[in-house]
């Protein structure tokens, strides 16, 4: 069981500020985030995109503001658990017992939410029956690539993770590459390999189709695929990878007696926290009368979730007003030198 | 007096709205005016209209604003920006008529568009 003064879930550029708050004012926490990466939305949908509202920063990319955030914790000793998704979250006398979906628990007086949009999962195929055959034979995700030996591969999408894994497992299995036109979003030079090995009969790659049915009894033995002319082709496969990037679903959270009113949490604006004590949503998932969902509001609000934890951290204790520029104990926790 | 009367017949009025139409995967129509220079999803969202989800609220970076364009005003929507289509790929049963409703902005030329919202978002 992890002890810890808050628990933050979720490392986007709101969860990441919070935590430097609580680390200034002398709080430990600790970083769920079901992402295997820092950076949440910034890193994962827009890591080269410019944003041009971060005040006294005239311009700066997902990545950037990601990175600058990292540094701006350096000095703090933060603990991230990454790949972990927070599946439970229960009442214990003034504390929260908190599960991820790996096992982890921790025991902590302040959960603090930012969640952004909700965790991010992968997009699975519209054909329902898929669903029957997940982790089985139909996969979002390689773990390990060894299964695929010796076998048939389908692989459906567009992006650079198809792609790469069509090079990759056509060295020793035989892929179908599928997608639904005929430009793809990947590297260049990727794509000119997949078209050289298609040329050579080593990947067989169909463009403008799509999946519309998946067949086997206990073990998958093929899909059904249908062109934009709608021609139908059946295809004998041992096994099926989909890349269709990731989603945002809100998943557990709605679990958790928060009041929640399209997809966010209804939170208070001097705490920034739930309608359940000790629990406080901040970021893109928080909502209140004149919310806007901008990653400097987001900012603001853990500033000040973090000094509502103060009081449920230490409770004997009283919550002083410092600035960074003059305080001597903020200083010390910095490790940078006082006049 | 005439002239000023004549003005006043022969003007057309503003119409700051346009009318869009919603139809749900189950088939529940939505006449909606919505404002010119709003995109079709905003229009979605304000008035509460189930089936858009627009997580990334607008970037064009998450493709759960999909929507169908009824086939005859696939050529009188602005084009598809470099990016659209690559979102497409990640969005939920794409087809050819199928369009991120935050890149259609709400105007003259859009009044009496009708759209498709897919079965879900993800």
């Amino acid at each position: 069981m992890n002890k810890t003064d808050a628990l933050i879930i979720g490392a986007g550029p709101t969860g990441l500020f919070t935590a430097h708050q609580l680390k200034l004012i002398g709080l430990d926490c600790e970083v769920v985030d079901n992402l295997d990466k820092i950076g949440g939305q910034c890193i994962e949908l827009y890591p080269d995109k410019p944003i041009y509202d971060i005040p006294a920063v005239p311009e700066c990319t997902g990545e950037e503001l990601t990175n600058n955030l990292i540094n701006q914790i350096k000095p703090f000793d933060i603990k991230f658990h990454l790949s972990e998704r927070v599946d439970e979250v229960k009442k214990d006398g003034d504390n929260w017992i908190v599960k991820t979906n790996s096992g982890t628990t921790f025991q902590t007086p302040n959960v603090i939410i930012a969640g952004g949009v909700g965790s991010f999962e992968p997009r699975k195929f519209p054909v329902k029956e898929c669903e029957k055959f997940e982790d089985q034979s139909v996969f979002y995700s390689i773990k390990d690539k060894k299964m695929f030996e010796g076998k048939t591969i389908t692989i459906f999408g567009g992006g650079d993770s198809a792609l790469d894994w069509a090079v990759e497992l056509s060295k020793n299995s035989k892929v179908n590459l599928i997608h639904r036109r005929d430009e793809f979003r990947g590297a260049q030079a990727t794509l000119d390999k997949v078209r050289q090995l298609a040329k050579e009969g080593k990947i067989n790659l169909l463009t403008k189709f799509q999946m519309i049915g998946i067949k086997g009894e206990n073990k998958l033995e093929s899909i059904d695929i249908k062109s934009d002319d709608k021609e139908v082709k059946t295809l004998q496969t041992d096994y099926v990878l989909g890349f269709f990037g990731l989603i945002m679903q809100l998943g557990p959270i709605s679990n958790w007696g928060l009041n929640i009113n399209k997809k966010t949490i209804e939170v208070d604006t001097e705490k920034f926290e739930t309608n359940q004590k000790g629990i406080y949503a901040v970021g893109d998932i928080c909502s209140y009368p004149g919310k806007l969902k901008l990653i400097l509001s987001g900012f603001h609000e853990g500033a000040l979730a973090a000094r509502a934890c103060f009081k449920l951290a230490r409770p004997n204790e009283k919550y002083r007003f410092e600035f960074t520029t003059s305080s001597k104990s903020i200083k010390e926790r910095l490790g940078v030198k006082s006049d | 007096m005439f002239y000023i009367l004549a003005l006043f017949f022969f003007t057309p009025i503003y119409n700051p709205m346009a009318k869009i139409t919603y139809i749900t995967h189950d088939n529940k129509n939505y006449e909606i005016n919505v404002e010119k220079g709003l995109t079709v999803m905003e229009g979605a969202v304000q008035n509460d209209i189930p089936g858009i989800d627009a997580d990334c609220g607008g970037g064009m970076a998450c493709a759960t604003c999909h929507v169908y364009v009824k086939e005859d005003w696939l050529d009188k929507l602005p084009k598809k920006e470099d990016g659209e289509d690559d979102m497409l790929d990640m969005a939920f049963e794409p087809k050819q008529n199928s369009r991120l409703s935050c890149q259609l902005i709400v105007s003259d030329d859009l009044d009496g568009l009708v759209v498709n919202i897919p079965f879900k978002q993800g």
